[in-house]
């Protein structure tokens, strides 16, 4: 379990990136988290308003984009997505280590209110 | 009610970014004073400390000169132990934490005052835990997962990111294997599933089984030097 440290990481990137956008509060978070990160979402999303007391980021949603395992397949020269907890190739069956993606644990952005709202019609 | 307008702002920034940044900075120290740093890797009572053991004590009957950094929640068993094979060792009691970050190795290696253009090898002892300490960098050039014969073949397909994570692994407490009915033809086939293309080791601390073909492949590894 992990994920609480995670967050905490999580939290204070986002917080300092609004802090300097001069923005006063953060309301969605965007995070891509790749099936070979090692973290577990379910215990993400629970430890992520815990890591949010206090800062700018408190009661923002976490929006979080599930990137799956891609690794190249040397003997078919593409692409492929493994089953889980394997790096062989679906299609020919051959081994690779040669990983596209799948590792990713990384905010891409955050929605922070505008300064300027549109104005309503009265 | 209007509903809240927001703009979007792109950063694309790692969670771990911080901890690679300090990692970073590790690798680059111990690439310029030639140490190789190694990370070990389990689940709790794999043998690692065992292994650690024979290995610092072979070393520095070899007449080199290795040092460890040894990670647990609490006590400093291992580290009173580790002492005996003759090189230095500091423990770093995490408290709670399930794993080492970059932070601690700078922190602990700082504290220890060690030279490091007097040392050949780092060994880095983390936390047992077959999860949590797989996205965590400590600089090290070298990641060893270790997987006891008690533990059962299909463990590295378990979890898979851990052992996909590691340069190396070693096989261990193999004087069990006949008395754990284990098949290691298919525990190897298990680690090559969710790491392709990994160097196995299997070695019995105890015994001292496989012990020379791992020292051999330290001591090239550091002479090869390169990555480091």
């Amino acid at each position: 379990m992990h994920e609480l440290s995670i967050a905490l990481n999580l939290v204070e990137i986002v917080d300092e990136a609004a802090r300097r956008a001069g923005a006063e509060r953060v309301v969605v978070v965007h995070l891509r988290l790749g099936a070979m990160s090692g973290v577990v979402q379910e215990a993400l999303e629970f430890c992520f308003p815990l890591a949010t007391e206090g800062t700018l980021v408190e009661g923002a949603r976490l929006e979080i984009e599930r990137v799956p395992l891609v690794v190249a397949c040397a003997s078919c020269e593409r692409d492929v997505q493994p089953a889980e907890g394997s790096f062989r190739c679906p299609l020919c069956g051959a081994l690779s280590m040669l990983i596209r993606q799948g590792r990713e644990l990384e905010v891409t952005g955050i929605e922070v209110p505008d300064p300027e709202p549109a104005m309503e019609e009265p | 009610m209007p509903s809240l307008s927001t703009r979007l702002l792109e950063i694309r920034t790692g969670v771990l970014s911080k901890n690679d940044q300090l990692a970073a900075r590790l690798r680059e120290r111990f690439r310029a004073a030639g140490v190789l740093a190694l990370n070990l890797v389990s689940s709790p009572g794999s043998g690692k400390t065992a292994l650690l053991e024979r290995t610092l004590t072979d070393l520095v009957r070899a007449g080199h000169r290795p040092a460890a950094l040894v990670g647990d929640l609490a006590t400093d068993n291992d580290a009173r132990r580790l002492e005996r094979s003759g090189a230095p060792v500091r423990q770093i009691e995490t408290r709670d934490m399930c794993h080492l970050e970059a932070e601690m190795i700078g922190a602990h290696l700082d504290a220890a005052g060690w030279n490091l253009e007097d040392l050949e090898y780092l060994f880095i002892e983390n936390v047992g835990n077959l999860v949590c300490p797989s996205g965590y960098d400590l600089g090290e050039a070298v990641r060893v997962v270790l997987l006891s014969v008690t533990e059962g073949e299909d463990k590295p397909v378990k979890y898979p990111v851990l052992f996909n994570s590691a340069d190396v692994a070693i096989i261990t407490k193999l004087d069990l294997a006949e008395a754990c009915g284990i098949d290691l033809a298919l525990m190897r086939r298990n680690i090559e599933e969710v790491r392709p293309g990994i160097a196995i080791f299997e070695t019995s601390a105890r015994t001292g089984a496989g012990m020379d073909a791992w020292l051999t492949w330290l001591t090239a590894r550091r002479m090869r030097g390169d990555a480091m």
